[in-house]
């Protein structure tokens, strides 16, 4: 890997903004270079919410995402308004309790899966945003216990330490579907 | 180095404030810049410092004024439209020699204008920023890191000077997050014999003040204060050249649009287009000597800018026209692509023919 171009995208709420930041400290840990770009404005809960994620070994340039090689899309609106600009070859991780369509593209590999559904079955339902970067990470080659929990400890506050195991256990879950 | 941490380069800046030794913080929130006010709101109690919301940013200003005349490290944040709002208290600052942090979080103007990031106060800021003849050091930082360590110098300079320094940055800059260190030297707050602390019986009454009602004086107060620049602007210029030992195309950018522009020269690169960059990264004192040099060996400059067309008129300035300036630009709170600046370039390329 020389340069991933990630982009996170669904409703406000969803942990859009938490997910990429996972992403960003786990390659902050791994000793890349990293930049967060959240999409800010006028939004509140319930709109949409999105972020670029550049994980590199070179210094970063632009932290804006136009072409992501990995979109994971955590509902409808997200997937049409992104799904054209995945780079060819690129991936699409998307929720697929909340997206019913399939995605057009025939050249891009897809990832669906239930997520919404997943974290309701396991008595996680905020935990959804997880399960997809689990999956992400297990896709990439990239799932190792040690980075996951060194990526987790600095983006989880003291305060809420709690949360730890069960962030594992819902990327586990992406992982395994 | 110290462990990196991810930070929004909005706390970086105010955390590099306190690292600095700032312990007065007046401001009035505003987006994209809320957070700087939000991280003094939460620190400063807890080190002793002060932390006000003020009523308005004219207010904000104004007690910047009465604490910078005490001699203590002071800073205020806005963006845009609040900044506009400051310009009284600027020029204030400015005719009463005081040194202050100023920080521009600039969003698309003109007006209450949107949210979204922009540079389009570039004349505001390297103009002065108020009424009368005055500068501020004006400091555009093009990374998180840079957001903390310029904010540090910008204090440094400030009291050096006894001027307001500025932070330019833009709604990117503040709200992105990327890994910063801020293990840096603080150098020693310089001796403020001016400062309003009390006599202690001991020594005349020190007055700051802006005004002065006989012209001669007020004359001769603007000619020193205009020595003083000229000191500045020999000494304390900064940029950063990126690619230019042999290029044929200069890109002129700062902040966020030298970030993208890094990206399309790369890209040229690979094409054998021979374009680099200068990236002012003081945008008051303008850096005219890397522009001047490199006129006598590119064919043509690009300004690639989040506005109409500002900092393009400097690059004319300090190349004296030599060679064809050209503009790529987005505005109103739009960026310029990757891909928009490569078009420049190769059009810049096919105009002053190295293919």
């Amino acid at each position: 890997m020389s340069t991933r171009q990630l982009l996170f995208s669904g409703f406000g709420g969803q942990g859009i903004l938490f997910a990429g930041k996972f992403i960003a400290y786990k390659g902050l840990t791994d000793e890349k270079q990293v930049s967060w770009l959240p999409s800010y404005g006028p939004e509140m809960r319930g709109g949409t919410a999105s972020c670029s994620v550049i994980v590199s070994d070179e210094p970063v340039g632009s932290p804006i995402v136009s072409t992501p090689d990995v979109l994971i899309a955590m509902n409808l609106p997200s997937l049409d308004k992104y799904e054209n600009a995945v780079a060819k070859g690129g991936i699409i991780i998307m929720d697929s309790s909340l997206i019913e369509r399939k995605v057009m593209r025939d050249d891009v590999t897809v990832y669906a899966v239930p997520a919404t559904q997943l974290a309701s079955d396991n008595g996680m339902p905020t935990l959804a945003n997880m399960i997809l970067v689990g999956k992400l990470l297990k896709v990439l080659d990239d799932f190792s216990e040690e980075s996951v929990t060194a990526g987790l400890k600095k983006v989880i506050s003291a305060k809420r330490a709690d949360m730890l195991d069960v962030n594992r256990k819902a990327m586990q879950i992406g992982a395994d579907y | 180095m110290a462990d990196k941490v991810l930070m929004k380069g909005n706390e970086a800046i105010a955390e590099a404030a306190i690292i600095a030794g700032c312990r007065h913080y007046f401001g009035y929130p505003i987006t994209p810049q809320t957070e700087i006010a939000a991280y003094m709101a939460k620190r400063m109690p807890k080190i002793g410092g002060t932390f006000l919301q003020a009523e308005s940013e004219i207010a904000a200003i104004n007690m910047v004024y009465g604490v910078a005349s005490t001699g203590l490290r002071v800073m205020t944040s806005s963006s845009s439209p609040g900044i506009s709002l400051k310009g009284e208290g600027l020029s204030y600052l400015a005719g009463a020699d005081l040194p202050s942090l100023v920080v521009n979080v600039q969003r698309g103007g003109p007006g209450l204008g949107g949210i979204q990031p922009s540079q389009s106060d570039y004349f505001q800021a390297t103009r002065g920023g108020g009424h009368g003849d005055f500068r501020m050091i004006v400091l555009a930082p093009a990374s998180v890191q840079e957001m903390a360590e310029l904010t540090v110098r910008g204090f440094e300079l400030a009291d050096k000077y006894r001027m307001t320094a500025m932070i330019l940055a833009d709604g990117t800059m503040g709200q992105m997050m990327e890994p910063v260190a801020l293990d840096f030297d603080v150098k020693p707050v310089p001796e403020k014999p001016w400062a309003t602390t009390g006599t202690g019986m001991k020594r005349p009454h020190n007055i700051v003040n802006s005004l002065s009602l006989v012209p001669e004086e007020l004359e001769q107060l603007n000619i020193a204060r205009f020595e003083r620049y000229k000191q500045i602007e020999e000494t304390e210029t900064l940029y950063e050249e990126y690619m230019m030992d042999d290029a044929e195309i200069a890109i002129a950018a700062f902040g966020i649009a030298a970030r993208v522009a890094k990206n399309a020269i790369v890209e040229a690169r690979k094409m054998g287009i021979k374009v680099g960059m200068i990236r002012p990264i003081t945008l008051w004192p303008f850096p005219k000597a890397p522009f001047k040099k490199a006129a006598e060996h590119v064919k043509q400059f690009i300004s690639v800018e989040l506005s109409m067309g500002q900092m393009i008129e400097d690059v004319k300035l300090a190349s004296e026209c030599r060679v064809p300036v050209t503009l790529c630009n987005r505005v109103g709170g739009m960026i310029p692509s990757p891909e928009q600046v490569l078009e420049s370039i190769k059009e810049a390329a096919k105009n002053g023919g190295n293919n």
